[in-house]
């Protein structure tokens, strides 16, 4: 079986990176301009009718759309058959080359530092910089590299519900952060809410924001549950009055994504991420014969990356 | 003129400011007013208050007398290998952390227009800025990055790029119709996000009337560190 050359895998990450930075998902864009058009109050109408000429002004001159450029990262997707040159360490080397790369050449803003020094490699490289997650997919020779830029200073949340707390515990959850970040437009909504429930901490945290970064907007769970509080959850919190900004409005929310995890008996783990105005999403799959197709949907969650059964 | 007592009242008036920014001008902007601001600022955050407010370090040459706007941003910025710099993209970071270190920047650099992200409370504009003839043009969205990044026409200068790093250096630049802002924080001390939690948390209890509290508190959530959660 004929590798996946670590050359192009570098080449398409750097590619991926200006895709992300610049060009808004074609999804997201549709649904904050419903939400603008619903929008009664004429300052947060304002507020998007700016954010979509920026997108157009982006997109035409090829600039980031946002300076912040957020904490770039990468999630992979195997396919089961997929060989790279050099093997996953070959892979890795890649992804930070590409990123220390498209940092001095888009620009993105050098936003990671050292936490305890605020040293700045002005790279965007350092420890566990960029993040690399991966999944695997049954059946394929190809692998799927997804950049995701994502601020991440505001909107997130993580709380230790109990049954109890049950469905009406979720909603005031979800209220209470989208209130605490609203305010003043702290979260850059509208945004994407994603929202990991179950499993262990750890795995409603990665579930929710991979809910908010790798699912377009217009998708719903296949979980009968899940996909009747998506729905619930985008109504109220379009319900409470905050829109783009904090202006007393309606722009709250483009979608709400749940996911869950099988968790403990005794509780109800529960995480909240928002996906900002800046939505920077982009995804190529890339094959061994060298071809390399780009796409905005990472279509990260497929039936068997939310597998249940024992097989 | 009506007064502005809620969003309703706002005009949202198109305003075009030079630099430096004139007391007469600064005085006559009203909340929500539309703004565009053409000649030159600098960007200064925590880094640069650093520097100036925790240190002592002198406020970099010229600084002071060039314009008396800081923008509280990092440019999504490069320096090329010959050592000019690319910057693309710029938009606010979030003021309220900065609070302490105003009052003091004011005195050192002689600043009296703040741009941001998301403003500070109106105790905060009556304590830190009205003193020193100082008022908030808030950025919009957030993220006209792009938009904001094509008003640049030239770095004049960039300090501290070596100690703080490209994204905490202040970059000073020239600008042309940079904007829109909003006008958050008048010369008066009052702000527009004052004016949108209000109408908000007339909803909230509305908002909450079917969704219980958790059975787990947290601190914050009682007010006492003595006080039980369960």
């Amino acid at each position: 079986m004929p590798a996946i050359p670590a050359k192009l895998i570098e080449d398409t990450a750097r590619e991926l990176m200006a895709r992300a930075a610049i060009d808004i998902p074609p999804d997201y864009r549709e649904g904050v301009r419903l939400a603008r058009d619903r929008e009664k109050s004429r300052l947060a109408r304002f507020v998007l009718d700016e954010m979509l000429a920026n997108w157009d002004i982006a997109t035409a001159e090829r600039r980031p759309m946002c300076a912040d450029t957020g904490l770039p990262r990468y999630y992979v997707k195997l396919g089961n058959e997929a060989a790279v040159e050099g093997g996953l360490v070959g892979l890795e080397k890649a992804l930070r080359r590409a990123t220390a790369d498209a940092t001095a050449s888009i620009p993105l803003r050098p936003n990671r530092v050292h936490p305890l020094t605020r040293e700045d490699h002005n790279n965007n490289v350092g420890y566990h910089a960029p993040e690399v997650t991966y999944s695997i997919e049954p059946g394929g020779d190809w692998l799927d590299v997804t950049t995701v830029h994502k601020g991440g200073l505001f909107g997130t949340d993580w709380r230790m519900l109990f049954p109890g707390d049950g469905i009406p515990g979720i909603k005031r959850f979800f209220v209470d952060t989208l209130i605490e970040s609203g305010k003043r437009g702290l979260a850059c909504q509208p945004a994407i809410v994603g929202v990991g429930i179950g499993g262990s901490k750890d795995t409603c945290m990665r579930l929710g924001k991979e809910a908010a970064c790798l699912r377009a907007v217009g998708s719903r769970s296949p979980d009968p549950a899940a996909a009747a509080l998506e729905q619930e959850l985008t109504a109220l919190g379009n319900h409470i009055g905050i829109g783009a900004m904090g202006f007393a409005g309606t722009s709250m929310v483009v979608a709400t994504h749940v996911e869950l995890a099988h968790t403990h008996t005794g509780g109800m783990p529960i995480a909240i991420h928002q996906f900002c105005l800046s939505s920077r999403r982009s995804t190529a799959r890339v094959f061994p014969s060298g071809t390399v197709a780009f796409r905005t949907d990472p279509q990260w969650f497929t039936d068997y990356y939310r597998r249940q059964g024992i097989e | 003129m009506k007064e502005i007592r809620r969003l309703d009242d706002v005009r949202m008036d198109e305003v075009h400011l030079s630099t430096p920014v004139s007391a007469e001008a600064i005085r006559s902007l009203k909340l929500g007013d539309v703004v565009y601001l053409s000649g030159a600022l600098y960007t200064a955050r925590e880094g640069v208050y650093r520097q100036v407010v925790d240190k002592g370090l002198p406020l970099p040459a010229g600084l002071r007398e060039l314009t008396n706007v800081n923008f509280h941003c990092s440019p999504a910025a490069s320096v090329r290998p010959d050592g000019s710099y690319s910057v693309e993209a710029v938009t606010a970071t979030a003021s309220f952390r900065f609070g302490k270190s105003m009052s003091v920047w004011f005195e050192r650099s002689g600043a009296k227009t703040i741009v941001g992200k998301a403003g500070l409370t109106e105790l905060a504009y009556r304590e830190w800025f009205v003193p020193h003839g100082a008022v908030y043009l808030t950025t919009v969205g957030y993220g006209l990055g792009a938009m904001y990044g094509r008003s640049i026409k030239r770095v004049l200068d960039v300090h501290w790029l070596k100690e703080l790093g490209i994204a905490q250096a202040c970059w000073v630049l020239e600008v042309e119709k940079l904007g829109p802002f909003l006008v958050e924080g008048d010369a008066e001390g009052r702000s527009l996000f004052a004016l949108a939690n209000h109408e908000i948390n007339l909803r909230i209890d509305e908002v909450y009337k079917t969704l219980p509290p958790p059975a787990l508190s947290r601190f914050g959530e009682v007010l006492s560190r003595k006080d039980e959660v369960v």
